[in-house]
């Protein structure tokens, strides 16, 4: 029987009910009295030089405000960057200053030039068009290998070239992996382009500043997944406001994917602005304007090779990668194509040599950072591509070849520096197996070449880290930011709980699930705890929700704050009960006293501390409210094995997906339903990259996928229904949970699933081709099929 | 400025407007009705689905000059005045079709569209219908299992959780 | 979008009167326009919407047999309505989506010629009539490429007439992202001969494939098509496709076309 409430029910969504009923509250929802709006002019070339930007016809329009250029901020800080990577001969990467508004010159066609605050969006907008630019078009650096040729033109002048750090991993390996291809039976190699995503939550991002001039704080309304680490990089790195004169607030947020992580300078301007104005000052993205401002994704150019020895086992693997940071660097950028991508180049098996080598390139496009899986799903799918060009190579079943060089024993050391602690892989094959009816794989390739189509069945591996941690580690590695969680939980009186967590919900639905916890700890209703989240002005300093991170970290510290609380409550309990604390347990909301019928209820306990007649006040504080920051000693690494099955037709080259499949281990799950619906999201991410999205430039930098006309959504009709399981679980050994993470689980582990089976359909109609580089849309497989 | 009147969620709503207010920005910013999203500037993602005289549009692509007279119905209209939701919102919430909430209001809508002109469409209908609908947390699976077991289908076999 | 005012006449009459204004232009379903007004690429005084239009809307079989559509009918109401024409019908099933399919109407997609668009197929197709509130246009000579048709500041179509074939059938390959035509093929079939119209593919907009039309004017089979091909030179070449593959789709959707003919 599933449970029907706490750890393990599938509990539905107390958000949904406003949600559903259009009574969501999104920053756009936010207008705030005497509001003025900003329009942004933003450059319109990739590369150029500004001579002069010319306001005064613009500021005489009809409603401005006032028109703003770089030179208003060149006296504040820039964006910064949240972390520094050492590079291979241990020199610091080159970090260029990215302002608020471009200064000197435009670096990418998008880049903000002047913004111009008026009474109405329209009026603005009509402003910005006065404004008269006098720009020097640069030669456009859009090529990684290109800009790093002597004499290619540079993105930041005052940069020693476009290379931001050249980075080794591990360098002390690299010895042993070059010994290791000069002894291998067999080297497969592959090179291949991880393609250039675009988020795209369906809520563009919004920010609306806001000052108090008779208190002189400071409010920032915003789409934001982190909105303490918004307010520490924009009060102290950008605009000089100390924290306590700032205040951020992220109301519902509309889907995030990594590209509401970061700082942008939009929210950085309508605060400064709102100030300087004195009104509250609004920016509203849209779509179109959202392509060229908000953070990409991915974008790598990898060749990687696979040495194997004479019985197939992996001997070594080495990594060249490419990593585009586009023109500045966002807040994690240079963490994502490093820590989180060299980390994991192991995956799932017993490789005892390993080296990565990555080169971080500037080029004028638009920065890019961490979307869903942020350097886990590149590095899985050189991995998962290569393995299976290798099992071609070899004439070795793709599976049994996966099986045969899989860690088995826990924990598991790598030779990428991060050590695994628990995982089966195994056993998520073998349930990918079942719920992919692998055996009928045959006889569904029959009757689809009956139709004149060509089917392919595509399977790999994943392993991922999630809860990046812990603070004093990635503290080595560069970055500028602890990586713990906290919770403040407040029990009231009346026995009600409301827990203010650092994590934010944008789509995860922690409200639910987060209450799922505390009810299963102290056997109340969920309905009696409410999750807040979002604001500064109330939650404890957090980190926020990224990185599958939520319920392992913040989880994990309201778990704390909680057992802090029921330590309390057992004493309280024990006074009231006048029994010893030791025999007083917890069970079903009650206290009871061991082998005694007498009990208290949990309403008797928390009116008892906020009433403290009756009380130990010698030797307890009134009131029932702790706090807990929690701090992980290591990474989790769920892990899984998926499966995708495909039709080509032959005449198109269009693919279509015909069945998915994912086995996946998360270790402890909380509310199934939720898990499912995230594994759910992830591969529609992951197939979307593989078969439909790829963000392009030209050679002058133009973005040529600048709305949703060039630039493919998955939409409900490129799907199927996806078959998902994780009742593999290992549970987590170091946080109190045993919880792992799901959130990127399904984007990391999709792509090479598509794109193997793609590359299986073409062979089976023996055409020799071993790589599509993805987006494998029909003109790209119509044309490999040409030859 | 000109003056437009009709029917929203039955009841009579006028405001002025300019010429360009889209109906979208007319129920947003004139009636506050927020329920009714903008994701896109091109037509496509649906966010803004309402009906107009009983069928489905996109209101950030029509004026609000063009719907004079007109009865709109939008997402805050669909649930009984009491709250019980609408069966299509009960089945979203059942089969948790909806995640950041974004789109939903024009999932909900579309899909309502969809079970009027067609009471038991096929799972190919709902994801054909729902082409101009854009969902980027779902992958579509459980909005496509809340849709055919809103029109009273048997979703047990679709795979679950 | 700059400032405008808008029209929203009732009648035919009023509506060409308030077209006689400077700088006024028709909005039709507004589908394509309101997108293009939003980012600025137009910028007229004033638009006259057709919506309120009742006598361009609606569907009828003339005295000839042939499909008379008014020029303010939505692709809805043709997929709802032209089942005396089945390709039609299905074409306009097809346009967008839903949403978009109940405001669009065939007038403003014929006016605004998209080279990606569907209607344009099955007026060429279909070797149909454009009338306008000045005159009735061939198909051959309504449209002059890209974007452009020979429809003059101030015309209305008011209707689009449609002899109806033996069979049709229209065969679209969508682009992954737009979902407009990267390519489409309408291939109709009548008493008289074969009319093959493409769209999507040509710099030039929808045209006719004369060599295949008379391949299938010998012979009304997928096979009659073998061994014809277009060059890839004088299509559309972008990131979803170049022109080589354009042609080549070409050919494909044809020979379904011809095969799915009803």
């Amino acid at each position: 029987m599933p449970k029907d409430g706490g750890i393990g029910a599938s509990t539905k969504r107390r958000e949904d009910v406003r949600f559903l009923t259009g009574n969501g509250h999104y920053t756009d929802d936010i207008n705030l009295r005497g509001q003025a709006y900003v329009h942004f002019l933003r450059s319109d070339v990739a590369h150029g030089r500004l001579r002069s930007v010319d306001t005064s016809a613009a500021e005489a329009m009809p409603g401005v405000l006032r028109v703003f250029t770089g030179a208003d901020f060149a006296e504040l800080g820039g964006l910064p960057c949240g972390w520094q990577v050492t590079d291979r001969f241990g020199e610091v990467m080159q970090e260029p200053k990215h302002p608020v508004l471009a200064h000197g010159k435009a670096r990418h066609v998008g880049d903000p030039i002047a913004a111009v605050v008026a009474e109405t969006r329209e009026q603005a907008r009509d402003a910005a068009e006065a404004i008269v630019l006098d720009i020097e078009e640069l030669p456009a650096v859009v090529d990684m290998k290109a800009a790093l040729r002597d004499g290619a033109t540079k993105v930041h002048d005052d940069l020693t070239s476009n290379l931001c750090y050249d980075w080794g991993f591990v360098e002390e390996n690299k010895g042993a992996v070059d010994e290791a291809f000069r002894k291998a039976a067999h080297v497969t190699t592959l090179e291949l382009i991880n393609n250039r995503l675009v988020a795209n939550p369906m809520e563009p991002r919004v920010a609306v500043g806001d000052y108090n001039r008779s208190t002189g704080d400071h409010t920032l309304y915003t789409t934001s997944q982190n909105p303490h680490v918004i307010r520490l990089l924009m009060g102290a790195f950008v605009l000089g406001i100390p924290e306590h004169k700032l205040r951020v607030v992220a109301p519902d947020v509309g889907g995030g994917f990594g590209s509401k992580i970061y700082h942008y300078a939009e929210e950085a301007f309508c605060t400064f602005a709102a100030k300087a104005l004195n009104r509250p000052v609004k920016w509203t993205s849209s779509r179109s304007e959202a392509f060229m401002s908000d953070a990409h994704g991915r974008d790598h150019v990898t060749k990687i090779e696979l040495a194997l020895d004479a019985e197939n086992n992996f001997t070594a693997i080495r990594t060249e990668t490419y990593a585009n940071m586009g023109a500045y660097l966002s807040t994690f950028a240079p963490s994502i194509p490093t820590w989180l991508h060299g980390t994991l180049m192991a995956g799932n098996y017993k490789t005892p040599h390993i080296y990565v080598n990555v080169k971080a390139v500037f080029t004028n496009t638009v920065p890019v950072d961490a979307y869903r899986g942020a350097g886990r799903p590149e590095a899985t799918f050189q991995l998962e591509r290569v393995i299976d060009k290798a099992a071609r190579e070899l004439g070795a079943d793709p599976i049994a070849l996966r099986r045969q060089n899989f860690i088995t024993e826990f924990p598991y050391a790598t030779p990428v520096a991060v050590e695994y602690d628990t995982g089966d892989y195994h056993a998520t094959m073998d349930k990918l197996e079942e719920i992919a009816d692998l055996k009928g794989f045959a006889a569904r390739r029959k009757a689809s070449e009956a139709k004149g189509k060509l089917r392919g069945l595509g399977v790999n591996c994943y392993i991922e880290a999630c809860g990046i941690a812990p603070s004093n580690l990635v503290g080595q590695l560069g970055a500028r930011a602890g990586l713990y969680e906290s919770a403040t939980v407040r029990v009231n009186a009346t026995g009600g709980i409301t827990v203010m967590t650092g994590s934010h919900s944008h789509g995860q639905g922690h409200e639910t699930s987060f209450a799922q916890v505390i009810s299963e700890m102290i056997g109340i209703d969920a309905d009696q705890v409410e999750i807040v989240h979002g604001d500064t002005a109330n939650s404890p300093m957090g980190m926020g929700t990224y990185g599958s991170r939520s319920l392992a970290v913040g989880g994990s510290a309201m778990v704390r704050a909680t057992e802090k609380i029921i330590n309390k409550a057992r004493k309280i309990a024990a006074h009231l009960m006048e029994a010893a604390e030791g025999d007083i347990e917890l069970k079903d909301g009650r206290f009871s006293v061991a082998g005694t019928d007498k009990s208290v209820a949990w309403g008797d306990v928390t009116l008892a501390a906020y009433v403290p007649h009756n009380y130990p006040l010698a030797d307890l504080e009134p009131g029932l409210e702790e706090t807990a920051f929690y701090d992980p000693s290591n990474f989790t690494y769920p892990a899984g094995a998926y499966a995708c099955e495909v039709e080509v037709d032959p005449e198109t080259g269009r693919v279509t997906i015909e069945r998915f499949s994912a086995a996946d281990d998360f270790g402890n799950v909380v509310n199934p339903m939720i898990v499912s619906g995230q594994v759910h999201g992830g591969i529609g991410q992951g197939i979307g990259q593989a078969l439909l999205e790829g963000c392009a430039y030209d050679e002058q930098g133009q973005l040529l996928t600048g709305s949703y006309m060039d630039y493919a959504m998955p939409r409900a009709d490129d799907l199927p229904f996806f078959a998902v399981d994780h009742s593999c679980q290992t549970p987590c050994t170091h946080n109190p949970l045993g919880v792992k993470g799901c959130g990127e689980a399904g984007a990391i582990g999709s792509p090479p699933a598509v794109v193997n089976a793609v590359v299986d359909a073409l062979q089976s109609a023996g055409k020799d081709i071993t790589h599509i580089d993805m987006p494998l849309t029909p003109s790209r497989v119509w044309a490999a099929m040409q030859g | 400025m000109p003056e437009v009147s009709m029917t929203v969620n039955g009841k009579p709503a006028k405001g002025q407007i300019e010429g360009r207010t889209l109906l979208v920005d007319f129920l947003r910013d004139t009636l506050n009705l927020t329920g009714t999203h903008v994701g896109c500037d091109t037509s496509q993602c649906g966010a803004c689905v309402v009906h107009v005289d009983g069928r489905a549009v996109k209101a950030c692509t029509m004026f609000a000059a063009e719907a004079e007279g007109a009865e709109i119905k939008t997402i805050e209209g669909m649930a009984e005045p009491d709250g019980t939701l609408h069966p299509i919102q009960a089945a979203f919430r059942e089969h948790h079709g909806l995640q950041c909430g974004f789109c939903t209001p024009g999932m909900v809508m579309s899909a309502a569209a969809l079970l009027a002109e067609n009471p038991t469409p096929t799972e190919a209908e709902v994801r054909d219908y729902l082409e101009g609908n854009i969902c980027r947390c779902t992958g579509y699976h459980n909005i496509v299992k809340a849709i055919l077991a809103a029109s009273g289908q048997d979703v047990s076999r679709i795979a679950a959780e | 979008m700059y400032a405008f005012e808008i029209d929203r006449p009732a009648s035919l009459a009023d509506a060409v009167t308030a077209l006689g204004a400077e700088e006024a232009q028709a909005l039709g379903g507004g589908q394509t326009l309101i997108p293009a007004l939003k980012q600025r690429l137009a910028s007229p005084a004033r638009l006259v919407a057709l919506s309120g239009v009742a006598e361009i809307k609606g569907i009828c079989t003339a005295d000839d047999g042939a499909l008379s559509i008014g020029g303010g009918t939505t692709h809805a109401d043709v997929a709802a309505g032209a089942g005396a024409y089945p390709a039609l019908a299905a074409l306009a099933g097809n346009i967008g989506d839903p949403a978009v399919r109940n405001r669009g109407t065939i007038g403003g997609s014929l006016a605004n010629n998209d080279p990606s668009a569907c209607y344009p197929a099955a007026v060429l197709g279909s070797g149909a009539t454009v009338v306008t509130t000045n005159r009735q246009i061939a198909a051959d000579d309504f449209f002059e490429g890209m974007f452009t048709t020979t429809l003059e500041d101030g015309e209305i179509i008011t209707e689009v007439r449609f002899p109806v074939p033996e069979v049709a059938s229209y065969q679209k390959f969508e682009q992954p992202a737009s979902r407009f035509a990267l390519v489409g093929v309408f291939v109709a079939k009548y008493a008289d001969g074969v009319r093959v119209a493409v769209t999507g593919a040509s710099e030039g907009g929808v045209f006719r494939w004369s060599e295949a039309e008379a391949a299938l004017s010998r012979s009304f089979t997928p096979g009659a098509l073998e061994g014809l091909s277009l060059s890839g030179d004088d299509m559309i070449s972008d990131l979803h496709g170049t022109g080589a593959y354009r042609a080549h789709l070409v050919g494909v959707m044809a020979r379904r076309a011809v095969a799915a003919a009803r």
